[in-house]
């Protein structure tokens, strides 16, 4: 665990950060660092998330070798609770939750996506575990993922539209496959 | 002295070991107390039924103990959990494919209404696709609701008149869950 306050924003860097911090902060790569309720949190770039995810997997001082869990976050009509969304016009997040089993250390990682481009490379090619969470996360969200082996829908049908989770789809409609849309 | 006369004597010989009734009554006696569930089971509701089908509750006591897991060799469609959208076509499927005669029993809060879901994803009662029999809210339901419902399910099938017992095929028709396949 590293240290920082538990009011949101740490003080002091752990180990972790403060690599991330040196390797990271001189390419200009960082967006913005916190730390809340001790969970370490770097904010990139989506273009540079290859570059990011490439360190922090084979760096011999990260080795986060495991992949815990990738999702999306909509901040539709929220974007100012995050003070590095707004300057980007961001509305979506992609969040990576990284674990080291060798050092017993963990990160996260957020990427900002506009809608207009909301692209980001895969990471499929760094930790195969991220195959279905990328297609989870494109089914509910429309987040498209690069270079993604086989980007299609995983919870939902073919043929459905829209993607559901978005803040902005009908929470009303409804796309039966058989029966009544009720 | 005629044929069918007979004695009191021999009436009273026999009355220990014959019983006069319908057909329709007896096929139905028969049919009440040997279920064969189809387990179409989705969700959380699952674990309340293995509790159920367990020895504390023991359906086994109402007959219907066996569950078979072909729908060919069933005749009672325990709906068990939620059914989403996705599910719906497979749920159709299964009960066109079972023989007649065959019940339905609506299991639990999420199969009689959708229960708290009531988003994209969720089929609002199985009512919309096939006919139900019986209805059990909960969520989930206390296995004496179960067995309520099930003594409920039986004295309806005693009522039934044997002949007009046929359901036919759902009323959305066949189902094609071939795009679910391939998707």
């Amino acid at each position: 665990m590293s240290q920082g306050d538990n009011k949101g924003y740490g003080v002091v860097d752990s180990a972790v950060m403060a690599r991330v911090r040196a390797k990271l902060g001189p390419l200009g790569l960082i967006l913005h660092t916190h730390n809340q309720h001790g969970d370490d949190t770097v904010v990139v770039q989506a273009d540079d998330i290859l570059q990011v995810m490439e360190f922090l997997r084979h760096d011999p001082a990260m080795s986060f070798d495991m992949m815990m869990d990738l999702t999306a976050v909509d901040y539709l009509g929220a974007e100012r609770t995050h003070p590095y969304l707004e300057p980007l016009k961001a509305r979506f997040e992609v969040v990576y939750h990284l674990y080291s089993v060798e050092k017993n250390h963990r990160i996260r990682v957020k990427a900002p996506l506009t809608l207009e481009n909301c692209y980001i490379n895969s990471v499929t090619g760094i930790w195969a575990g991220a195959d279905w969470f990328e297609r989870e996360a494109f089914d509910l969200y429309g987040v498209v993922f690069r270079g993604h082996p086989n980007l299609k829908r995983i919870l939902l049908y073919e043929g459905f539209e829209g993607h559901p989770l978005r803040k902005d789809y009908d929470k009303f409609k409804r796309q039966p496959l058989i029966g009544p849309v009720n | 002295m005629g044929v069918n006369e007979v004695t009191p004597g021999e009436v009273a010989a026999l009355s220990d070991s014959v019983i006069i009734t319908q057909l329709s009554k007896l096929v139905n006696w028969g049919r009440k107390y040997s279920f064969f569930l189809y387990p179409f089971v989705t969700a959380c509701c699952g674990m309340e039924f293995m509790s159920v089908a367990g020895p504390r509750y023991d359906i086994d006591r109402f007959g219907a103990a066996l569950p078979r897991f072909s729908p060919r060799q069933a005749d009672l469609l325990m709906v068990v959990g939620t059914i989403s959208h996705k599910q719906a076509p497979i749920l159709v499927k299964v009960y066109n494919q079972m023989a007649e005669p065959k019940w339905v029993f609506a299991y639990g809060s999420c199969t009689v209404s959708g229960g708290m879901y009531n988003n994209y994803a969720t089929v609002q009662g199985i009512d919309t696709l096939i006919p139900v029999d019986v209805f059990v809210p909960g969520c989930p339901p206390r296995p004496e609701m179960v067995l309520d419902g099930l003594i409920m399910l039986q004295e309806k099938v005693v009522r039934e008149p044997r002949i007009n017992l046929t359901r036919g095929v759902s009323p959305l028709g066949e189902a094609d869950d071939r795009k679910i396949i391939a998707g």
